[in-house]
This record gives structure tokens, C-alpha cells and sequence, in this order.
């Protein structure tokens, strides 16, 4: 397989950013949903404990990363409740595996993207809802011609905040998911591993300058995105 | 649905605040104008019989289908109800097109409840020339008549305009009454009008509900 790749990374480079890629990937599909319903819900709905919720949501933000990754260790390791569950259930682990990477990532990149699609979601007028509803459109349209689309840029901004943290993940996933080329070593992890070796000042450049790259290519897509979509002139993701 | 039912039978209370307001009276077809000064809960009262307020209480029937009944427990979702509403501020899709605003309602609506074609109510409202514009670079007198014309399109079986001359400047009065007079004689809708201006409801009204303050 890396055979294939261009001469100008090498095997393990390309290991560690596809790796990068895919656990942020991951991360991100996974959190794109359950993010949206905890915006829709902290936007529109009024209930006792809601400010436990909005806490709950926001805890990543403000918790030490070693700390959210201490916890997730508790609540999914093999001999938790959550995790012997999940195991036996789905088959799915996470200690020491790439997709406890992208859980530690999802985590991180939660709140994040919550605040963005909440703001976005506040920000839509409901009584441009209201008028779809008398000329005929049910909830569900509603929601899919004025709700989304006034959103969207809302949306767009949580994905790229989102995939900035979870590419940028880095205390949790040691903690949680460990340091194991191949499986869980994303980009600052390799560039951590990299930095502990004397001599090895251009390998960290590189990967320093690999994550540069794609933080910059994505905040470009986002904005080309958002350009292409957004009707009137002015409108940035961030 | 009978032919001989009065246009608006209303007998509701609003939960809005204190005093709770009451609005009782029954009328017949052509423009009924609601008429008292602002902030006397018209526009309240115009939501309740679009389904978008939920009153505390009573009954509202337009030409004898029940959409609101606390009793019969029958409360019709906003969709169900068949009405055109050309709201105070207008509420055009600011991210569609003024085609796709029009097109929004006219879409949704079955095409036997169309009462008025689509050449016919562009052509009527003058806003043909305007399809392509954003509402964004509307003047007030364009968008009203979008506005307008996007009620009508989406096939309804009654009016509820609030104030339709609130955003439109004054040398573009005459022109927004004369259209409002036109549809109310041609199109031989129920129409519940609310307004301020006495002026203007003795001109269109077929009768006068006044509104005091509360």
C-alpha cells in the first residue's frame, strides 16, 4: 500500500496521517449527530436540568484533557458497566485501539461543535417558521427548507471547529487510547514520540509542518464551502 | 363545510398576560377589519386563527370548518388550515429567490384549491419583473405585494392580513389598497384585516370589529 504513495512522506509519515485522517474522520461523523440534537435541544426546548446538560456538554471544554481521558478509561474500559457492555454487545473495544482514539477525539470536539450549532440554531428567526407553516409545510419541511438552510453556516463552522480539535487531540487520546504506532499514534502523538528522540529535529518539522497543511486545507475547504453556499457576499464560516 | 356558514365564527380568550383578552363575534363573507389601537392584541388574535398561538380557551370556525375547538378538543396544525397570512413584517424566506418564496406555498398547495392562476396573480400584483430579485433588495411596496402574492399562491380557503400598510412609504399606499380592494372583490375570499387606521378600514371594510384597548 505505501508503495503507491509519493516519495515525498515516508512509509510511517503516511502511516501516521491517514491514521490522523481516519480517526478524525471518525470522530467527527460520529459526533456530527449526536452534536446537532444536543444544540437542537439546549436552542429550542425549555426543561428542568437543563443547565446540568449545557454543563455536561461543556465539561470537555473546561476538564484537563488528561482528566476526560481518565474518565472515559473508567466509563469504557472492559470492567466498566459502559464499556463490558459495548464489548459484548457490539464487539467494539476501545483501550488501546484507533477507535478509542476517535471517541477521545469525538469527546474533545463535542462542546466545540455544540456552541457553534447552538448559536446558529438561536440565531434563526422562528417566525420565518411559523410563516412556512401557514403556507402548508409540516414540521419536517420546515425544518429542511428555512430551519437548515439558515443554519447551515452554523453547521459548516461546528465541522470545522470540530475537526480542528480532533485533529489537534491530544490528552485524552494518550490517556484513554495510549501511544501505539499504527493504532493510535495521530499526528501530535507522532510529533510527541518524535520530539522524545534526540537528534530528530527535522522528523518533528515535518510532521509539524504536515499538521500546519491540513489545519490551513481545511479552514480553506470550509471557506470555499461557505462561499459557495452562502447567497449573500461576506458570509465566513468562523 | 356548509355554503351557508358564516365566514369567521370566533368566540376565543388568549393567554396573553393579564387582563386575558376575549374576542367574541361571528362574519359573514368579504373583509372584516379589526379595527383598535396597537398593541390591543389584533395581531394575537390573528395567530390564533392561524394555529401559530394556542388560545386558552373557545372556538374558532371559518366558513364552517371547525380549526380550533377546546371543547371538541380539535386543534388544526397551522398547515391544516388553509390560511393565507400576509404577516405585519412581511417574513419573506430571506435565502430564496422571490420566485421560490411564491413557490413555496404554491408547491404544497393542491391544485384544485389554487383559486387564482400564477400568471394571473403575478400579473395581478405586478411583481413578474421582481422573480429573480432577493427579498433583500426589495423596496416595502415590492415586498408587501410578494408577500401578498405568496399567501395567495399557496391555495387558501381564507385572508388574515396584519396591517399590510405598515412597511409600504406613503406615495405607495393608494397602490397596495386598490390591490387589497381588487382581491377582495374578485377573489371572494374571507379576509380577517387588522388594522389601526380608520381611514383605511372604512375604505375596504365590509364591517368594522372594533378592538379596544385592553
Amino acid at each position: 500500500m505505501y508503495s503507491l504513495a509519493p516519495g515525498w512522506l515516508s512509509p510511517a509519515e503516511w502511516e501516521v496521517l491517514i491514521l490522523s485522517l481516519k480517526v478524525s474522520g471518525v470522530a467527527i461523523v460520529a459526533a456530527l449527530p449526536a452534536s446537532f440534537a444536543l444544540a437542537w435541544v439546549l436552542a429550542r426546548w425549555r426543561f428542568p436540568g437543563k443547565v446540568l446538560v449545557d454543563a455536561l456538554v461543556h465539561l470537555p471544554l473546561v476538564l484537563p484533557p488528561v482528566v476526560t481521558g481518565w474518565l472515559l478509561l473508567i466509563a469504557f474500559s472492559p470492567n466498566a458497566p459502559l464499556g463490558g457492555f459495548l464489548e459484548r454487545t457490539f464487539g467494539v473495544t476501545f483501550l488501546f485501539r484507533w477507535t478509542g482514539a476517535a471517541l477521545a477525539a469525538a469527546v474533545m470536539a463535542l462542546p466545540l461543535m455544540v456552541r457553534a450549532m447552538r448559536l446558529s440554531l438561536e440565531a434563526v428567526d422562528r417566525r420565518l417558521e411559523n410563516a412556512a407553516r401557514t403556507l402548508g409545510a409540516g414540521p419536517w419541511r420546515t425544518f429542511a427548507t428555512v430551519t437548515l438552510p439558515l443554519s447551515a453556516n452554523g453547521i459548516l463552522a461546528a465541522l470545522v471547529l470540530g475537526l480542528a480539535r480532533s485533529v489537534g487531540e491530544f490528552g485524552a487520546t494518550i490517556t484513554f487510547a495510549s501511544n501505539i504506532p499504527g493504532e493510535t499514534q495521530t499526528l501530535p502523538l507522532a510529533i510527541y514520540s518524535a520530539l522524545q528522540m534526540p537528534g530528530s529535529d527535522i522528523q518533528v518539522a515535518r510532521l509539524a509542518g504536515l499538521s500546519v497543511l491540513l489545519s490551513v486545507g481545511a479552514l480553506v475547504l470550509s471557506e470555499w464551502l461557505a462561499r459557495r453556499s452562502g447567497q449573500e457576499k461576506g458570509r465566513h464560516v468562523l | 363545510m356548509s355554503s351557508d356558514a358564516p365566514a369567521f365564527e370566533i368566540s376565543v380568550t388568549l393567554k396573553r398576560g393579564r387582563p386575558r383578552l376575549t374576542y367574541e363575534f361571528t362574519a359573514g363573507p368579504g373583509l372584516t377589519a379589526l379595527f383598535g389601537p396597537s398593541g390591543a392584541g389584533k395581531t394575537s388574535l390573528l395567530d390564533a386563527v392561524a394555529g401559530l398561538a394556542r388560545p386558552a380557551q373557545g372556538r374558532i370556525a371559518v366558513s364552517g370548518t371547525v380549526l380550533y375547538d377546546r371543547a371538541a378538543r380539535i386543534d388544526l396544525k397551522p398547515e391544516q388550515r388553509r390560511c393565507g397570512y400576509v404577516f405585519q413584517d412581511l417574513r419573506l424566506f430571506p435565502h430564496h429567490t422571490v420566485r421560490d418564496n411564491l413557490r413555496y406555498g404554491w408547491k404544497l398547495a393542491e391544485a384544485r384549491r389554487r383559486s387564482l392562476g400564477w400568471d394571473d396573480t403575478l400579473d395581478l400584483l405586478g411583481i413578474a419583473p421582481l422573480l429573480d430579485r432577493m427579498p433583500a433588495t426589495l423596496s416595502g411596496g415590492e415586498a408587501q405585494r410578494v408577500a401578498i402574492g405568496r399567501a395567495l399562491l399557496s391555495g387558501p380557503a381564507f385572508l388574515l392580513m396584519d396591517e399590510p400598510l405598515a412597511s409600504v412609504d406613503a406615495a405607495r399606499r393608494g397602490e397596495i389598497l386598490g390591490l387589497i380592494e381588487r382581491i377582495r372583490s374578485d377573489l371572494k375570499l374571507p379576509i380577517l384585516y387588522v388594522s389601526h387606521d380608520r381611514a383605511e378600514v372604512e375604505r375596504l371594510a365590509d364591517r368594522i370589529i372594533p378592538i379596544p384597548a385592553p
